[in-house]
């Protein structure tokens, strides 16, 4: 029985190594690695696994696939449900979705099967071999190695998707040629171009102009910085997610024909009345805004940074390059305050810049909101860890910060949702010696849109109103991502860009 | 990319570029920044809008050359580019509610004052003085265009080698103490002129509105960069200014804040310098 084998880990860079560097920390499973997990999976009939996934990625079948040798046909087979796997197989929380509901998901049964670094193996084989000559083997394009890199000669065929895609792979198996022309023909929605509008080139809305692009829709996405990707290139950094692998899931969309327009902010430079005006349909993935402070005394000090802040002027802005023109204040001794999977990359960013980190967080470490394998990371690089901590004030001389003055917690009973409450202990004042503050606690919607527009609805806290099918009050504007669910993950913003792309495609298809 | 149509030297190290972005341009207003990354690699710079045609598709900017992007931009020539241009950030500054304002320009403030002054002149009857001042006439920028879209215009130095002696606040006090009835001040330049002229106009009960050039990273009210003290609250000078009740606005601490990299700034000019001479 192949269920005596435990769950493979994925190889990574020892951390003595690692914390000086900005390389990626998880290496990706070699062949044999990858074929030993695969053949872990059980290939459950009623898998359950399929149903913690967001974008309900056949994980059977794709992990089938692998187990015969067959990569190229398993990335493929991912890609159906998934714009972005590269980037899924990394920063996804598999433990607490598809991973989470496998049978094997107990020590018995040796660990649920590593899903995750099976889809990052897949889309990395991908990307790989398509670099070692395979860009012309259509058969190899037809299970979707266009996606990854140009195959360049036939300009009919860009990209396939759904249950046609099936018959395309069937198709080229026999004939060993493709001619999409009649296959492109049955899937776009209409005899005219539909023109759809996107704003924000994060996880929701480049998800949202790949589904529609698949499906013959004209697609513009605006993105207000300079560079497409939104919190894939501001926010995580390299260490976790390759820059160059983001710009590969991106310049794929574009050879699907999606139009990316920088230095747009809706609401700004264009609004919302502009895009429904010039477009079929219009989608809002505008993603999560101002970041949320401590509201303590010393706050406004410098030498403390918002996450977004430090981690936009470190990742977007290249602040980590010896010459690079944007600044950024790492002190010695920086103290991180949140303990969510931000709180961790900006605590993780600031050791390789080089300062000793401590995460100060009131409530413990079982509550922490981040990623398991992220707080593992973090203390094996030696980040240190205060729980039961809260800052009362930050202190400063010369305007600069030189500490920060804590108090410490204990957790009240649980509540009625079991969320144990962290209550000061009195007289329990302590003080952390830093000269950096990394506030990490979530953010707040952004209100540029809100400001700009009276016919789309706004909840009191600022997130957008949508209905089932993520279509906003306006008719024909659709909105998804952390601009309607609050900070949220990359998963869930893809997953539900995803269904609003099919409400999309749903409703121009009535208006053939 | 975004094309330099016109350049012109104001001052030793102001000029004025006309750059061709028809998008920024069809909806801005008076107030209103744009932010520009001069090359590949460079940094996000805010600057506000100094002037528009929306016909021809351009905005105007006066920039100075201060730190490491604007030198950079001070080397590019008319017919050159800009690698990135976003725009417009902010809210509109909007004085059309009063009939009698005093704008008061500090140096290269003057680009913020200019637009307002020319929208009141072309768009209302609101009565509009203007205080020009600078350190020494090779401050001074926009005084014509200043004097064509003013009822008055007051024009001030440090050392008096232009206009009178003295300090944009002695021209204020002076009018004010004259006789002069203003329902708004708006000031705009270096952030001690402003926090002076907001001193002098809390004495006398006048509204006054100052425009906050903070250091910022996006503009679009995600990084927090930008944020400082109003009124004993944490706003964001990107989404909910730049415009601020200078009466309520904490300028000590957002001077602070705008000399943090000061240090950083002058190692990167002179590595500009060096590579000049190279």
């Amino acid at each position: 029985m192949p269920g005596m084998i435990n769950r493979q880990e994925m190889p990574e860079q020892p951390p003595e190594i690692r914390k000086h560097n900005f390389e990626e920390v998880a290496l990706g499973f070699d062949d044999q690695t990858a074929k030993i997990e695969a053949e872990r999976c059980l290939n459950c009939k009623n898998a359950k696994c399929i149903a913690g996934c967001p974008v309900g990625t056949n994980i059977p079948l794709f992990i089938d696939l692998i187990k015969k040798g067959r990569t190229a046909e398993a990335f493929r087979e991912i890609k159906k449900n998934n714009r972005l796997p590269g980037i899924c197989g990394r920063v996804c929380p598999q433990e607490e979705q598809c991973e989470k509901l496998c049978v094997r998901n107990n020590p018995k049964a040796g660990g649920a099967v590593s899903i995750g670094a099976l889809e990052r193996y897949a889309a990395d084989f991908a990307a790989k071999n398509l670099e070692n000559g395979l860009e012309n083997d259509e058969k190899f394009a037809a299970f979707g190695g266009d996606c990854v890199k140009n195959i360049g000669k036939n300009k009919n065929f860009l990209y396939s998707d759904g249950d046609s895609t099936k018959n395309i792979a069937q198709k080229a198996e026999t004939d060993g040629k493709i001619s999409l022309a009649d296959e492109n023909e049955k899937n776009s929605v209409k005899k005219r171009t539909f023109k759809a509008a996107v704003a924000g080139a994060g996880p929701a809305g480049l998800t949202v102009a790949g589904e529609l692009a698949a499906n013959g829709i004209s697609v513009t996405v605006f993105e207000a910085f300079h560079k497409a990707g939104g919190v894939l290139v501001y926010g995580i950094p390299e260490f976790r997610l390759p820059k160059a692998l983001v710009q590969s899931e991106i310049d794929a969309l574009k050879r699907l024909g999606v139009k990316i327009e920088t230095n747009v902010v809706i609401g700004k430079t264009l609004l919302l009345e502009d895009l429904s005006s010039e477009f079929d349909a219009v989608f809002i993935g505008t993603g999560a805004g101002l970041p949320v402070f401590l509201n303590i005394a010393g706050e406004n000090l410098n030498g403390v940074y918002s996450a977004n802040e430090f981690l936009t002027r470190v990742n977007l802005m290249k602040a980590y390059e010896p010459d690079a023109k944007t600044p950024v204040f790492v002190g010695k001794n920086v103290a991180v305050v949140g303990a969510g999977n931000v709180a961790m990359d900006a605590a993780r960013t600031a050791l390789r810049l080089g300062a000793n980190v401590t995460v100060v967080y009131r409530r413990g470490r079982e509550e922490m909101p981040a990623r398991r394998e992220e707080i593992r990371h973090a203390e094996e690089e030696g980040i240190n860890f205060m729980f039961l901590t809260a800052p009362v004030e930050i202190t400063g001389g010369n305007g600069r910060v030189s500490g920060m003055k804590c108090i410490k917690m204990i957790l009240d009973a649980p509540d009625e949702r079991g969320r144990r409450k962290p209550v000061p202990v009195p007289d329990s004042e302590l003080m952390i010696e830093c000269d950096g503050v990394i506030v990490a606690l979530g953010t707040s919607p952004n209100p540029i849109i809100k400001n700009s527009t009276d016919t789309v609805k706004f909840n009191p806290k600022g997130t957008i109103v949508v209905d089932e099918t993520f279509m906003t009050s306006k008719d024909g504007v659709y909105a998804a991502g952390d601009a309607v669910t609050g900070a949220a993950t990359v998963i869930l913003a893809m997953g539900n860009g995803k269904a609003a792309a099919r409400a999309i495609i749903e409703r121009l298809n009535k208006m053939k | 990319m975004y094309k330099i149509l016109k350049k012109r030297n104001l001052t030793e190290n102001a000029a004025e570029y006309v750059v061709h972005a028809p998008l920024a341009a069809k909806r801005c207003m008076p107030g209103q920044f744009v932010i520009l990354i001069v090359e590949e690699g460079g940094e996000r710079i805010p600057l506000t809008i100094a002037d528009y045609d929306r016909e021809r598709g351009t905005i105007t900017l006066l920039v100075q050359a201060a730190g490491y992007s604007t030198a950079r931009l001070a080397q590019k020539k008319e017919g050159d580019f800009i690698k990135d241009f976003l725009g417009p950030l902010g809210n509109a500054t909007d004085l059309t509610e009063f009939r009698s304002v005093l704008l008061a320009a500090g140096g290269i403030g003057s680009a913020v004052v200019l637009p307002q002054a020319k929208y009141l002149k072309q768009n209302t009857s609101v009565l509009t003085d203007v205080v020009l001042g600078g350190r020494n006439a090779s401050f001074l920028t926009y005084e014509e265009e200043l004097r064509t879209f003013s009822d008055r215009l007051f024009v001030v130095t440090d050392d008096g080698s232009k206009g009178e002696k003295g300090f944009v606040t002695d021209v204020i006090k002076r009018l004010v103490d004259g006789g002069k009835k203003y329902d708004a001040v708006f000031a705009v330049g270096p952030m001690p002129m402003m926090r002076a002229v907001a001193e002098l106009t809390r004495k006398y009960g006048i509204k006054t509105i100052v425009s906050m050039n903070t250091i910022m990273v996006d503009g679009t009210g995600m990084c927090g960069g930008c944020r400082l003290t109003v009124g004993g609250e944490i706003k964001h000078a990107c989404v909910d200014g730049p415009e601020f009740d200078g009466h309520l606005v904490n300028f000590e601490e957002a001077m602070n804040r705008a000399a943090f990299y000061r240090e950083t700034e002058k190692e990167h000019l002179c590595r500009l310098q060096n590579e000049k001479k190279e």
